[in-house]
This record gives C-alpha cells, structure tokens and sequence, in this order.
C-alpha cells in the first residue's frame, strides 16, 4: 500500500499533531505514505475567495506532481482534501478552467489523480477487520461525538467522501477502537473556522454550538478529521468562556489519535500533548487488551 | 417579504459578471430557500442566499456588494450541497468578493481580504503558507495587534506554530502561478 502524500501547510504548524499522528499510524500498520517532492500550497480558503483560476491552477500544480509518481494522493488535512477534489471537478467540468491551468503550469491537467483522505484509506484500502486485529487497547464505555463538518463531505459531487448529510466512516472507525459513538445531529454542521481569524465571535459562536450539541447527547470527547475544526472547537474554548460564560472542558482529538492511542502508540508521539483542553479523562479511559 | 431593487442601471446589474465568473445560471433558482434555511449565518445577514439570488436576477448593481453574507459566509457549501438545482451559491459568493475587492469596494469591516492577501503573500513568497507571517502582517493591517495575543507563548512552547518560515517548496513554480494570474488580471479578465 502506497501513495502520494499531500501534507498540506498547517502540518508543520498548527496541525503538527495531526501530521505526526498520521505518520505514527501508517508506521504502525506498515502503510507507506510518500511525501511529494517539492509540493506547494494548495490555496486553501484564500484563493478561492481572490481568484477561482488562481485557486485551481495551485490545487492542479501537487495533482501532476503525483500524477508523475503514479500514485493516488493521499491528503490528511481536510481543507486541503477539499480544494484539490474540487479542482479535480472543476477541472474536468469547465473547458476555460481547463485552458486557464495549463497555461498557468505550463502542462495540460485532466483533473484525473484520484484524491483520497487518510481516513478512507484506513477504512477502505487497509479494511476495518484488518484494522481491528492490530489493536492493543480500548476505549470502552468513552462516548464518542464523530464530527465531520464540512469540506470532508461538501460538495458532494466533487467530495464523494461518505453520505453528505449523515457521514458514517469516523464512527466506523471509532467503533473499532470501542468506542461509543453518540448518536447526534451536529456532525456535518459548520465550525465557523474560515472566519476563525477575521470575524473571530463568528466562529466562537458557531463552534460552541456544535460543542454543546455533542455534550447534550452525552459526549465526553468530540473527534475530528480537519485542523480548522479541530482549532476551532479546541483553542476557542477559552473564548466561548469569556463571550459566552461557558465553560465546556470538551477534549477535541484527532481521529489519527484515537486510533494512535488503541495501536498502542505513546501519547507523546501523537502529540496529545499539543491540543489546549486536556483529554486526561479519556486517556484514563484507556484499557489494554 | 418584498424585495425592492433600485432602478436598474445602463450596466444591467451584476447578474451578468456573476454568472460568468462563478460559471453558474441563476435563472435554475425557484426561491425553495433551502440554502437560507441551512446557512449557517443567515441570522447574521438581512440578505440570506436566496434572497441574494433573487436580487441578482432582477438586476441588483454594486449596492448588493455591501451585504454582510459576502464577508459572513463560511464557505461551509451547505446551501450548494442542498440546493435542488446544483446552484455553485459559495462560487456566486467567491464573485461578488472578487468583483468588491475589483472595485475597491470591500466593506470595511471584512478583513477578509486583507487575511487572504495576507496569507497568499506568504505562498507566493514561499510556495507554502507561512502562519506566523501571515497572523503578523493580519494584525498589522487590522490594527487590533492585541487579539489572541495570551495563545501565542503556549502555541510557541507545544511546537503548534512554527517560528521559521517553510522550506521545501518549489516556490519559483508558485510565483509562475501567481504571476499567469496577475497577467490575466491585466488583460481584464
């Protein structure tokens, strides 16, 4: 099992935790993830919002370099998931977009890479039973929300992650590691994290309101698949403290974690030790075997 | 509710331009306001998407580029996601900030543009998005340097924002990129 591997930008700053968690588990399981030589930033959520060309032609540049390795791409972060599956899509659908990136590149680009996140190559390439053979401990009786938000499943045409509205692949993998999944409405809400720095009470706002839904059906820790989620619903816990006089003490941890933690792999290794509200109940939660 | 439109304009109105840019057709739209019903911060903006479609198609001009939806949206894809007619509504949205920021006329308090200038300066000079540079240059321009501020010496300490800039990206590649966009710009584009 190999592939190309798309890092993205926040892997090597505020997602260090998420980037080395993944790294830790495809160790573990034997997956081999190449990292692309000399990749470059996708454009994330700024250049699409400046210039739908632009936008296309720097998600387009990292899908033909792993079109020269001959690999499907894997990509952990979940907004730069997102921007190389739309530029995919937009790429086959609009002949402008088309003649647009190869004069930008300098090469022509079918928008042909498949594009897959980590989590379905767990899930689907390595396969739950096989998964389930190599774990070492558990997370019995912990109630677990999945939490999706948006650009895992959305657009559906061009993401074709899992069902848009009632995604169902996090908890597949959370029941593996035992845990208990927590039936709840809010997992393909928004997080607000695009406005994370520019209309900062915007996604307090929104944020605390996904934690609240999570703890109203009985969740102890919320898992995620996307660094802005997870910096949402993390570090602005202190903020929805101070604008909301709410204290939600809701440990939000990467699903490469968890399955990190069951593996039998060190906290430290998975930088647990990086995310803002301690997750100490649920590591005390563990039990071997 | 009534929607009141000024006088349509010699110039026809902005339904035009938007249809072009974001490649969508705003006449498939039947007002069902599913996506106002999903949007996320439709309670945060007088015009919610569909309304801001409506406005277009009856001829809406630049006075639409000061709704609050333009720099509120989360570009969560919720209302494309369940539109009934495939309607790219976050590609209409993407538009009318490019066409804003074309004509200079980016409410003031969106500092939006300002981040993802911020931000895009970074992977052009780089080929990568370099946070640091891009909080710092962000606050400079916004002025509000204090915001966040307490987070910093933790993030620092746990390693959750790298002090160095990226290196290992083909940045020559990307300033190419960005230069072809430039020259797009310059033909009127």
């Amino acid at each position: 099992m190999k592939y190309a591997y798309f890092p993205g930008c926040s892997a090597h700053s505020t997602a260090r935790d998420m980037h080395d968690s993944c790294l830790a588990v495809t160790k573990a399981l034997g997956i081999e993830l190449q990292e692309i030589d000399g990749w470059t930033c996708c454009g994330a959520s700024a250049a699409h919002q400046t210039d739908r060309e632009l936008a296309v032609a720097l998600a387009s540049a990292n899908l033909l370099l792993a079109q020269k390795m001959g690999l499907d791409m894997v990509v952990n972060c979940a907004a730069c998931y997102n921007r190389s599956k739309v530029a995919n899509a937009e790429v086959q659908h609009s002949p402008a977009l088309r003649q647009s990136v190869a004069d930008s590149l300098g090469q022509a680009y079918d928008g042909a890479v498949p594009v897959r996140h980590f989590v379905e190559v767990l899930v689907k390439d390595y396969g739950l039973a096989r998964l389930r053979k190599q774990i070492t401990h558990s997370f019995r009786g912990v109630k677990i929300a999945a939490y999706y938000g948006c650009y895992l499943v959305r657009p559906p045409d061009a993401a074709g992650f899992d069902d848009p509205e009632n995604p169902s692949i996090l908890e597949s993998l959370i029941d593996v590691v035992g845990g208990t999944n927590v039936e709840w409405s809010g997992k393909v809400d928004c997080c607000g994290g695009m406005q994370n720095l520019t209309r900062t009470e915007i996604t307090v706002r929104r944020s605390a309101a996904v934690i609240e839904m999570a703890q109203a059906a009985g969740a102890e820790c919320i898992v995620v698949a996307c660094p802005m989620c997870q910096t949402s619903l993390d570090l602005r816990q202190t903020d929805m403290a101070t604008l909301l006089g709410k204290q939600y003490n809701m440990p939000v941890i990467y699903i490469t974690q968890l399955l990190g933690l069951a593996l039998g792999i060190s906290p430290q290794a998975l930088g647990i030790d990086k995310l803002v509200v301690s997750p100490a109940t649920v590591l005390q939660a563990i039990k071997a075997g | 509710m009534t929607i009141r439109i000024a006088k349509r304009k010699a110039t026809g109105g902005l339904l035009k331009a938007v249809e072009e840019k974001a490649e969508v057709n705003l006449s498939a739209c039947y007002q069902c306001k599913k996506c106002s019903i999903g949007c996320p911060v439709a309670d945060q903006t007088k015009s919610p998407p569909s309304e801001v479609i409506r406005r277009l198609q009856l001829g809406a001009g630049d006075e639409l580029l000061q709704t609050e939806l333009i720099w509120n949206c989360l570009s969560c894809e919720t209302c494309y996601a369940r539109c009934p007619n495939q309607i790219n509504f976050p590609a209409v949205i993407d538009a009318l900030k490019a066409i804003a920021i074309d004509k200079d006329q980016a409410a003031p308090q969106g500092n939006a543009p300002l981040f993802n200038r911020a931000f895009l300066n970074s992977v052009k000079m780089y080929g990568r998005s370099y946070e640091l540079q891009t909080i710092a240059l962000y606050k400079l321009g916004s002025g509000n340097l204090m915001q966040d501020l307490e987070k910093f010496p933790s993030m620092l300490i746990k390693g959750k924002m790298a002090v160095l800039p990226p290196t290992g990206a083909d940045a020559g590649k990307v300033k190419k990129i960005f230069n072809k966009a430039a020259q797009r710009k310059g033909m009127g584009k």
